[in-house]
């Protein structure tokens, strides 16, 4: 069956049904990393987006149950050049296609991937749809929706409604805000040790000082982060509580808003496996994995806050921050990796050695 | 860090003569180290035996010496360059061995040069298998069970441990010489003894066979800050077994999840970091398929084969990175020139898939064990992008020229469904063919799969590939289904061949960009492939960049192999630069990933795409060039002159019609004829009843030989009818398309001229005389320059002949010409309208850059205002010494006696100021130790010849025994020597009994064989196996009489290289 991707200025790609029919309307996105289809897929941060995977072939080594990063898929749908229809893998369960179906993600193949990455480059993100239902009738009408779209709410849409432990009765106690949180970082914090409180992206400081944590986890999430006035006066309050305070993607995000930054979006966003960030402090340069469309601009964050700790090593945007006012650090990349390099995990370790500490253990 | 300015000088050892395992790759990766030296203003001195090289070009360093590699010369070099720094890393494991060598004896640090990159502790702990499995321990990095031992007892003991089968794999070799897999203890004796004496320190490394694993590998680079990244990370499509080298490759991985890839990346980034090295280096990897189980099979701390490859296919240029480290510079210094705004530190985003197909030389040797295992047997590799593995699998089978358009092999057609299960069972060149066969069959996945232990993932995408080829056999054909066939790689040719169909609708080719960041950045680099997509970025960047320079569009050689090697790939690069130095926009095409011609600064744009007429006519369609260069890219650029005039696309040089005059037997002799010069007597003939009665009309011995060949590809001297049928047998099996030349053999001095034209005036750099007499291939000659016996007489008529052809062919460019003097008469062997193999070996000796004058003559100049005269060029007060080398020891059952079929992978030079120091230097940078008899060792020469040579036999016997030679022959021959004289010992044949002549081998007191034999090739004859034996026990081997007698009078000389002066070929 045939299918549809028209952009937001008009352009139109044929290609072939991929997992759901019908239409879907999201921020058409592209990812560059090679590896790591299910891990993307199922990370709740690409709320309201619709995916592109810049590598042609997807789906290669099919479906797991071990490597999804939340309970479902987040994005609105999903763009690849060709899927995979017999995968090989140990631990492969299920096809591309057969997930998607079963997500109920519309989706689309047989798209020259590369060209769309490149109107995505000089255009910036754009809005977009997938459909099996294109018409020239309905062209004008579906156009004017997908301009009319935006993402609003996300955090408020994938964060989890109740509170769940992982890794209980283990050493460290921590208070994991949920603003739309990889599974991954749970798994970073149990095997160090900690004993995990997944809550949602909206709990207070009350809430949180009331658990007796040792340390406060910022997870990552979907949207522009300014929206979430909500979170980022709660996360003034949290900060005062004087606990370690570590802070990933949107979680740096919301912290450095709260600090008195100021964050503005990226032409086409930071989304792969295979970005360069300098360590500012250790004059390292890491890979890491990341997935933003919005950035903190470093030079708006009040001095006596703290000071950028990381940049992009090709764009020099802000990558991470160390506050001096607080007890509290964040990166804008993903250190819990899934999918991507793990060169960057060793920031969990700081994380627990500011918890050993404020439990006066060295 | 910066760069550190305390280093000035450096020095970069090469790799030497090409050979099985080390090839093309280290001239790009040394050519691009020495350019990223100079462009720091850091004085680069090189050192590489082998001329045929652009590294050892003036304009790449600044003092060149093509001189033997071992260490006793480099240390020369040193005391009289006195560079401050080493850059061993670059010039495959010769370069690294050599540098290590100078480094622990502690000479290095007496001459107060520092090696950069790499310490000797660190390629120790990489290469040393004891250390090398410490390290991993110490890691936590699992290796596979194993033990390093010294004797073959300690090998079998170990056996028994583990449990068969077991692999053999020889310390500190390359390309995995003298390894293999053994099934059981008769096999490890065999292998293991051979592994033990081939390795330098007489230590093998016995590990439990682990066959049937994946084998994933990864190219990783670290600086001298710690940063580390990966480049490339790759599958091979053969599991473990296979070496790497001879196995199909595939880039990026494609059946490893994030959690397997991630879990092998940070292996591969905790082995570089903790062997501390600062450049690149190769990981390879053996994956459990059904866990995430896995182990470290090897790690190669320099940059290698797979860097060269890793380099092409994602756009990452290692070598000239690793270069820049080595001087000083971290990664995130380095600027990303692909996109000129990022920066080196990042890894590589593909958004397309890269097969690797490795080219063997099978198609020369017949009779060769064609079984796959841990010794590499490769000459050479293609590349191929596509956006699909199918498209990319397409192009690479395209590009091996095989003659195969897709995965079908003729010859397996008539093979019942049971023999190409049994066939499965072959690990073996053909195995993917095989496989392509039992697909297309119906035969199940799970078959093959158990059989061969490939992923299920790559036999359903040739499933794919077969599926179609099927439907399309059945004469199916559709606008959707013809797309279709378009963007899994099928060509026109082929669709209207299977579908006996006309294309139902006219497609171009469209280019995508290899931009390291799929397309995230918008890069500079105008390296393409080709896609049936519909937006042409090539189409898009030619808009962008508008010039009024005439655009040429030149083609490489494709993949190295006998007969076509890295000579032309100097070519095609002298070629371009000179079309650019004279105001020309230049295009390159080409699939060999080990070239400097495919780096992606060589040409204003590179298209890495197949070389055959339609993928180029699609090029064309895009570039819209002015005109076409064929002439420099060996026989696989000239084959495609009659598509290109088809196309109506001018051809500069000499034009298609003399092309095809000098290789059409009938227009030939009419053109000889013309210019009154003579040539051996000689038919056409197509089956073998004409070829019996041609032989016999001409008189015995004759030569055989298919019409358009290069490397004398399937060339025979036939002595009697026995040979004809022989040969016509297996030349006919394959598809005739034009037809086989019988010409009287002449003996006498072979001679070789290569001239530059301009369409009237002509001019020689140089004659070449061979050592060998004509029968030998002129690529397995040793050829000398000046020539040292012709007379003045007969050099005036080479070249009055010379001219005389050149100006009635018209040539206009390059031509090489092969003659033969016999009783006093000069006759014309072949012509050959395009540059030859010895063209960069001429250029460096002479001083002629003949590539660029060619050049300049293709763009209308005349000789005449270019300086250097016409007619022969004056000889220089040097002589300069080819010599052939050849990589017998990696195939079995190759038969090692020289003929008129090339057989040799590559050559070194010597250079000296008279010819005895040439031809010393030569032999010893060609491997010959120039053993003498020593007064207390009892050492022998063993001598077994056809009747043919005994008369001159005679004296060089005589000349061994004068030396202090005990001489042995076998029957025939000693009876020969005893009626002349000469004593001699006679050993028994290899099918008496023992002790018979093996056992006189395996004594370790032979120094010399020489061996001629009226037959030769078959595997069965005692004459092949007595050579074959003297390669596997490293006994130099001659096969010549004349070989004998120049390395005799070496010999008897008694000076050593150190006798011999160095010299700087920049200052010549």
């Amino acid at each position: 069956m045939k299918a549809y991707l028209l952009l937001a200025d008009g352009t139109l790609f044929e290609g072939k049904s991929l997992g759901a029919q019908g239409t879907t309307i999201g921020e058409v996105v592209f990812s560059t990393g090679m590896v790591g289809f299910e891990e993307t897929l199922t990370d709740p941060s690409y709320y309201g987006q619709i995916i592109t995977q810049t590598y042609p072939l997807i789906g290669n080594y099919g479906m797991n149950s071990e490597d999804k990063e939340s309970k479902k898929i987040w994005a609105k749908g999903y763009i690849v050049r060709e899927s995979c229809q017999y995968p090989s893998n140990f631990r492969c369960e299920e096809t591309l296609d057969a997930f998607l179906k079963k997500e109920n993600i519309v989706g689309i193949e047989g798209v020259d991937t590369r060209r769309l990455t490149r109107i995505l480059r000089s255009h910036g993100v754009m809005n977009g749809a997938v459909t099996t239902e294109y018409s020239e009738e309905n062209r004008e009408a579906l156009l004017e929706q997908i301009r009319a779209y935006s993402i609003v709410d996300a955090v408020k849409a994938v964060t989890c409604t109740e509170s769940s432990v992982s890794g209980e009765g283990n050493k460290y106690k921590v208070a994991l805000l949920d603003f739309g949180c990889k599974n991954n970082i749970v798994r970073c914090l149990v095997k160090r040790d900690c004993e995990v409180t997944v809550l949602p992206g909206f709990a207070t400081a009350e809430q949180i000082s009331a658990l007796g944590v040792d340390g406060v986890m910022l997870s990552n999430g979907p949207g522009d982060p300014a929206e979430n006035t909500e979170i980022i006066e709660n996360l003034k309050s949290i900060m005062a509580l004087g606990l370690p305070v570590f802070g990933i993607c949107l979680g740096h995000q919301l912290s450095a808003l709260a600090a008195g930054a100021k964050t503005g979006k990226l032409k086409f966003g930071h989304r792969g496996a295979n970005q360069p960030v300098t360590d500012l402090l250790h004059d390292r340069t890491l890979i890491t994995s990341q997935n933003h469309g919005y950035a903190v601009l470093g030079e708006t964050l009040p001095a006596e806050m703290g000071a950028v700790s990381h940049v992009n090593a090709n764009d020099k945007t802000c990558e991470g921050v160390r506050y001096t006012a607080w007890n509290c650090f964040t990166v804008q990349f993903h250190p819990e990796a899934s999918g991507g390099p793990k060169d960057a995990e060793y920031l969990f370790d700081e994380f627990i050695s500011r918890m050993a500490a404020k439990k006066g253990e060295c | 860090m910066p760069k550190d300015t305390s280093i000035k000088k450096v020095l970069v050892i090469g790799s030497g003569p090409i050979i099985i395992g080390q090839a093309a790759e280290f001239d790009y990766s040394g050519t691009q180290a020495c350019r990223a030296l100079k462009s720091e203003g850091i004085e680069v001195v090189l050192i590489n035996s082998n001329p045929a090289t652009i590294m050892t070009d003036p304009e790449i360093a600044d003092r060149v010496y093509v001189e033997p590699l071992n260490v006793e010369v480099v240390k020369r070099v040193i005391e009289i360059e006195k560079p401050d720094s080493i850059l061993p890393n670059l010039g495959g494991q010769t370069g690294l061995n050599l540098a290590m060598e100078l480094a622990r004896s502690g000479y290095l640090e007496e001459s107060g040069v520092r090696l950069l990159g790499a310490k000797p502790d660190t390629i120790d702990r990489a290469e040393d298998r004891q250390l090398f499995k410490d390290t991993m321990e110490k890691l936590g990095q699992p290796c596979i069970p194993s033990k390093v031992v010294e004797t073959l007892e300690d090998a079998l003991a170990f056996a028994a441990e583990i449990d068969y089968p077991v692999i053999v794999r020889p310390a500190f070799t390359m390309g995995g010489t003298g390894g293999g897999i053994c099934a059981n203890e008769e096999e490890l004796r065999e292998i293991g003894t051979n592994g033990l004496r081939l390795s330098p320190i007489h230590q093998v490394l016995i590990e439990k066979c682990i066959a049937g694993w994946k084998e994933i590998e990864y190219e990783v680079m670290r600086d001298g800050k710690g940063n580390v990244i990966t480049v490339c990370n790759m599958e091979n499509f053969d599991p473990v077994g296979v070496h790497t080298g001879d196995s199909i490759v595939v880039a990026p991985s494609q059946t490893l999840s994030d959690h397997e890839y991630q879990m092998l990346r940070t292996a591969a980034l905790d082995i570089i970091t903790e062997l501390g090295i600062e450049g690149g280096c190769n990981c390879q990897f053996a994956l459990k398929p059904d866990s995430f189980e896995y182990a470290v099979i090897e790690v190669n701390p320099r940059v290698s084969r797979s860097s060269a490859l890793a380099s092409k296919a994602t756009g990452y240029p290692i070598a000239k990175v690793a270069a820049k480290i080595a001087i000083g510079y971290s990664l995130d210094e380095i600027i990303n020139e692909v996109t000129g705004e990022t920066c080196a530190c990042f890894e590589p985003a593909l958004d397309y898939v890269v097969v690797k197909y490795p080219k063997w030389p099978f198609d020369k040797f017949v009779y060769a064990k064609k079984d796959l295992g841990t010794q590499m047997m490769a000459t050479g590799e293609v590349m191929a992008i596509g956006t699909s593995f199918e498209a990319a699998m397409m192009k690479a089978v395209s590009s091996i020229e095989l003659g195969l358009e897709t995965l079908t092999l003729p010859t397996l057609a008539e093979d019942s469904d049971e023999t190409i299960i049994e066939k499965l069972h072959n690990c073996d060149s053909e195995r993917a063919f095989v496989v392509y066969e039992a697909l297309k069959r119906g035969i199940s996945w799970e078959v093959i799969h158990d059989i061969t232990k490939i992923d299920r993932w790559f036999l359903a995408k040739m499933q794919h590939l077969a599926d179609m080829e099927n439907a399309m056999a059945k004469g199916e054909l559709t606008e959707e289904s013809y797309r279709a066939a378009k963007q899994y790689g099928f060509m026109d040719k082929t669709i209207t061949r299977l579908t006996g169909k006309e294309i139902p609708v006219e497609l171009h080719a469209s280019y995508k960009m290899v931009d390291t960041c799929a397309a995230e950045f918008a890069a500079k680099t105008p390296y393409f492939y080709s896609s049936f997509d519909e937006e042409n970025e090539a189409e898009e960047f030619i808009r962008q960049h508008p010039t009024d320079r005439k655009k040429v569009m030149v083609f490489g050689s494709g993949p190295i192999r006998i007969g076509q090697g890295i000579e032309f790939d100097y070519c095609s690069v002298h070629c371009v630069w000179t079309l650019k130095e004279n105001g020309c926009e230049t295009i390159l095409v080409n699939n060999n990933p080990e070239t400097v011609s495919t780096d992606f600064d060589t040409g204003d744009r590179l298209y890495f795409d197949p070389l055959n007429p339609e993928s180029v006519a699609h090029i064309i369609h895009t570039e819209k060039p002015w005109a076409c260069v064929v002439q420099f890219g060996g026989q696989t650029a000239i084959k495609l002159t009659k598509a290109l005039e088809k196309m109506g696309v001018k051809i500069l040089g000499t034009s298609a019609d003399a092309i095809d005059e000098a290789e059409d037997r009938e227009r030939f002799d009419a053109l000889l004829e013309r210019c009154g010069i003579p040539r051996p007597a000689g038919e056409t003939i197509f089956t073998c009843e004409e070829a019996l009665a041609a032989a016999a009309r001409l008189g015995y011995p004759v030569l055989l030989r298919p019409s358009y060949v290069l490397g004398g590809q399937n060339m025979i001297i036939a002595y009697n009818e026995a040979d004809v049928v022989e040969y016509m047998g297996i030349i006919t099996s394959h598809e005739l398309e034009n037809p086989v030349l019988v010409d009287k053999y002449l003996t006498g001095v072979e001679c070789e001229v290569d001239a530059i034209c301009d369409g009237e005036e002509f001019l020689i750099p140089g004659i070449m005389e061979h050592i060998e007499r004509a029968g030998i291939h002129s690529g397995d000659s040793i050829s000398v320059y000046p020539p040292q016996t012709l007379a003045q007489k007969i050099k005036g008529v080479l070249v009055d002949y010379t001219g005389r052809l050149a100006k009635a062919l018209k040539v206009v460019g390059l031509v090489n010409i092969q003659y033969v003097v016999h009783d006093g008469k000069v006759y014309v062997i072949e012509v050959n309208p395009r540059s030859s193999r010895t063209v960069p070996y001429i250029s460096k000796v002479t001083g002629v850059p003949v590539v660029e004058l060619a050049v300049r003559c293709l763009l209308g100049e005349k000789l005449s205002q270019m300086g250097y005269g016409t007619g022969l060029y004056p000889t220089g007060d040097i002589c300069a010494v080819k010599v052939p080398v050849f990589s017998f020891e990696k195939l079995h059952n190759v038969d090692t006696q020289l003929g008129p079929e090339m057989k040799s992978t590559g050559e070194v030079l010597g250079i000296g100021r008279n010819f005895e120091d040439a031809m010393l230097k030569g032999l010893i940078a060609a491997g010959y130790q120039m053993r003498r008899p020593e007064p207390e060792q009892d050492k022998c020469v063993l001598l077994t010849v056809k009747d043919a040579d005994k008369e001159e036999l005679t004296e060089i016997a005589y000349q061994f025994k004068q030396l202090g030679y005990k001489l042995y022959a076998t029957s025939g021959t000693a009876n020969w020597l005893a009626k002349n004289m000469i004593a001699c010992n006679e050993v028994r044949k290899i099918s008496e009994e023992a002790p018979n002549i093996l056992n006189l081998l395996e004594s370790g007191r032979v120094d010399y064989v020489l061996s001629t034999s009226s037959k030769g090739r078959l595997p069965s004859l005692d004459s092949v196996k007595l050579r074959r034996k003297a390669v596997e026990l490293s006994i130099p081997c001659l096969t010549a009489i004349d070989t004998a007698n120049v390395l005799l009078k070496c010999l008897q000389s008694g000076r050593t290289i150190q006798d011999v002066d160095l010299i700087d070929i920049s200052t010549l």
